[in-house]
């Protein structure tokens, strides 16, 4: 019998979570997981293996789910995916795996996302899997960017029996899933634990290394590393460009989350690092790194969120789920508006001049335009502003790898299938390539260019 | 974990550190800083590099107690134990040419930072004229230093304690003005002083280099915090700088954004105070 609807999980429900940093969905039970694992049909065609960037063999972890063989099914994920914790949490699984779900033709898509995060959960709750590292090679890959790229070109290439160096340039290893989404979405704690298993399968992990200055990606080839994969990220920050901008009270989404993830700054004074919040705060951008940012704010204490988004409610590019999220906790949208001046006061923000846009002929990404209306000038008051609005590729390897092609906006040109640059034994993936993306898609092209560096250093001789 | 090898008092809560950091003592250039961080609950400090050593590994920062941390870190951090978080070394080096005559001008901590470039300066064959100031004799540290890479040396302390009574731009006014062809003015300390000295060598025309400490988190560029504007174009002091032209720099808006956090800063010594207090006590 086909059950139509998803298990459903339970949530902290709005009016408390607003208050506390604690994860918002809480996941499921053994007998609740089960039952949704019961719903999937176990198609012979399993479209929802193709639809993840990283391949994990979908409906045989479901059916061991099922069978209460859960030890089985973390090992099945973990054969595909390093960081199944994480992306149970953040992937968009309603555009991927559960997007093209058989079930999800007629009905609600099996809730494949859940049950990876059950599975992961029951691992860090009952016995870690360590997955089979092949025997040593003899060869060794430096990885520079312990963000999601990194780290998983770092598990793959240990795996395959490749001595791995990781160096971080911040003092913890996760990339943005440490200073960029917020503990309620993905505990910090639960990126610890998923690092910590790397390094039990022998990857070495060194945090406070600028690559760059410290030395280059030359040297690290010299240096006896018989090929680089850089993930560096897309750390720079993209700012509106509005007079105004440097004022106080206006934040990069960056630093912003920066400051309550990575440093703790919600825990100011216990934790040294503090932020200002005021009471009422504007979020800029309409991404999940806006929807994160708004809903930080609510619960550093503003009393008002709202989000600015120059396009409609259809454009957001944010997940629904994460729209969803913060609908409920009270974020205030208002579409179509986009800012033209920040105001100040004694150097300190106040206002927030806007106009309306309207929506015009589509652009290159196949949007409509927003277009601004002539006359439709008006002032927000506004405490704190958070702009939100993208980040570009972070400069410092590219700057200092002259040989290193890049594009036009300094993201690195690489092979989307292999890593592969315009320099011999370097390969590079994630969002220093693509520009900002998915967590996914940064774990995905670090596993291909994982499979590429393998082969590189088997055929090629290193 | 990066070892303190050695802990001196240069003045009243003014203190240099050598830490051990054998990458950044191997790399880092005059004008580079570094990011530490003491502990698990600590922020990130950024702290501009004084000398480093490349046989002992060792990279020697000033440290002036002025907030939580830095209080911190003279109380409780000793030679043998060691900080958390090490990095570097972070921002552009200065541009040490050979210009003819330089004059250095270092006000407060800010004369720790201006040493390596006055002394990489004299190195690079430049006529050195070194300016430093005081609030007061007791305060005075790194004269000898001083003494040994200018040419020329003018003192200041602003109660006339120990050599010229005044302000460090007193002498930097009084020499440009007499004339003498200075090619370049390298003025560190704080941000009104750099202001006041910009304000002047502006009026005589001659290319003057400020080295901005500004709010930052990450210090490689990824937080933005330390946002300045020069000439009417935001640049981030962590990478862009953290020396810029003086002329071109808004130090009102620098002074602004210095002053973001002053009550959280407060705050965080007072309840460090008094935890320490009750410490005592016991």
């Amino acid at each position: 019998m086909i059950v139509e609807k998803q298990t459903p999980m339970r949530e902290q429900p709005p009016e408390e979570r607003i208050h506390n940093f604690f994860e918002v969905p809480l996941g499921y039970s053994e007998e609740e997981a089960i039952r949704e694992a019961e719903r999937c049909l176990q198609c012979k065609t399993a479209p929802c293996v193709e639809g993840c960037p990283v391949g994990i063999d979908i409906p045989r972890f479901i059916e061991q789910v099922k069978h209460r063989q859960f030890a089985e099914a973390i090992a099945t994920i973990k054969a595909a995916n390093d960081l199944p914790a994480v992306c149970g949490r953040v992937c968009p699984q309603e555009t991927q795996c559960q997007g093209v779900c058989t079930l999800g033709v007629r009905f609600e898509p099996v809730a494949i996302g859940r049950l990876e995060r059950f599975c992961a959960t029951w691992e860090a709750e009952n016995e870690p899997c360590c997955p089979d590292v092949a025997p040593d090679t003899g060869r060794r890959v430096a990885v520079i960017g312990a963000g999601p790229a990194g780290l998983t070109a770092a598990g793959e290439l240990r795996k395959r029996g490749h001595a791995v160096t990781v160096f971080e340039l911040l003092h913890e290893a996760g990339g943005v899933l440490m200073y960029g989404i917020p503990e309620f979405r993905l505990p910090k704690a639960i990126v610890k634990r998923e690092v910590d298993a790397l390094c039990r399968m022998g990857v070495e992990i060194l945090v406070n290394k600028v690559i760059g200055r410290i030395c280059t990606v030359d040297e690290l080839l010299e240096d006896g590393y018989d090929a680089v994969f850089i993930g560096t990220g897309a750390g720079l920050p993209r700012f509106l460009g509005v007079p105004g901008e440097n004022l106080n009270g206006v934040y990069s989404a960056n630093e912003f989350l920066t400051r309550t993830n990575l440093m703790r700054a919600y825990r100011f004074p216990e934790y040294d690092t503090p932020i200002k919040i005021g009471e009422r705060v504007v979020t800029v951008g309409g991404g999940n790194v806006a929807m994160d940012s708004s809903r930080t704010a609510l619960r550093l204490g503003a009393r008002e969120s709202i989000i600015v988004y120059r396009r409609s409610e259809e454009e957001l590019p944010a997940r629904a789920e994460e729209v969803h999220h913060a609908k409920e906790e009270g974020i205030r949208f208002q579409f179509l508006t986009n800012p033209v001046e920040l105001i100040g006061e004694d150097g300190l923000l106040k206002g927030m001049r806007c106009v309306r846009m309207e929506l015009g002929e589509p652009d290159q990404s196949g949007r409509r335009r927003p277009v601004s209306i002539e006359g439709s000038e008006f002032v927000i008051e506004v405490d704190t502003v958070v702009i939100a609005i993208g980040n570009g590729p972070h400069p410092l390897i590219p700057k200092t790898t002259p040989d290193l092609e890049v594009t036009r906006r300094g993201n690195i040109v690489a092979d989307p299938e292999t890593g592969r640059t315009s320099k011999r034994g370097v390969f590079a993936g994630g969002d220093i390539v693509t520009g900002a993306a998915t967590v996914i898609e940064a774990m995905g092209a670090g596993k291909r260019a994982a499979a590429a560096i393998d082969a590189y250093l088997r055929q090629d001789g290193g | 974990m990066y070892e303190i090898l050695s802990k001196e008092t240069l003045a009243p809560a003014i203190r240099e550190y050598v830490i051990h950091a054998p990458e950044v003592a191997r790399r880092a250039k005059p004008g580079q800083f570094i990011v530490l961080r003491l502990h698990e609950r600590g922020e990130r400090i950024p702290l501009t590099i004084v000398e480093c050593d490349p046989e002992t590994g060792g990279v020697t920062l000033v440290v002036q107690e002025v907030g939580k941390s830095t209080r911190e870190m003279g109380d409780r951090f000793h030679v043998g134990d060691a900080v958390l978080d090490f990095a570097g070394p972070l921002g552009t080096p200065s541009e040490i040419e050979k210009y003819g005559t330089v004059v250095c001008v270092g006000g407060g901590v800010g004369i720790a930072p201006v040493y390596p470039i006055a002394r990489a300066l004299n190195e690079a064959g430049n006529a050195v004229i070194g300016i430093i100031g005081y609030r007061s004799r007791d305060l005075i540290f790194y004269h000898e230093r001083f003494q040994a890479v200018c040419d020329e040396l003018y003192v200041m302390t602003n109660d006339g304690t120990f050599g010229g009574k005044g302000f460090v731009s007193d002498p930097l006014r009084e020499i440009l003005a007499s004339g003498r062809a200075v090619d370049r003015v390298w003025a560190i300390g704080p941000a009104i002083m750099m202001k006041v000295c910009s304000e002047i060598t502006r009026e005589f025309d001659v290319p003057t280099i400020v080295s901005l400490n500004s709010v930052m988190i990450d210090g490689t560029g990824m937080c933005g915090g330390c946002r300045v504007d020069v000439g009417g174009v935001a640049k981030f002091a962590c990478v862009d700088g953290p020396e810029f032209d003086g002329h071109r720099v808004d130090f009102d808006l620098l002074m602004a954004r210095q002053s973001y956090y002053a009550h959280e800063e407060a705050c965080a010594l007072d309840r460090y105070m008094a935890e320490a207090g009750e410490g005592a006590g016991q």
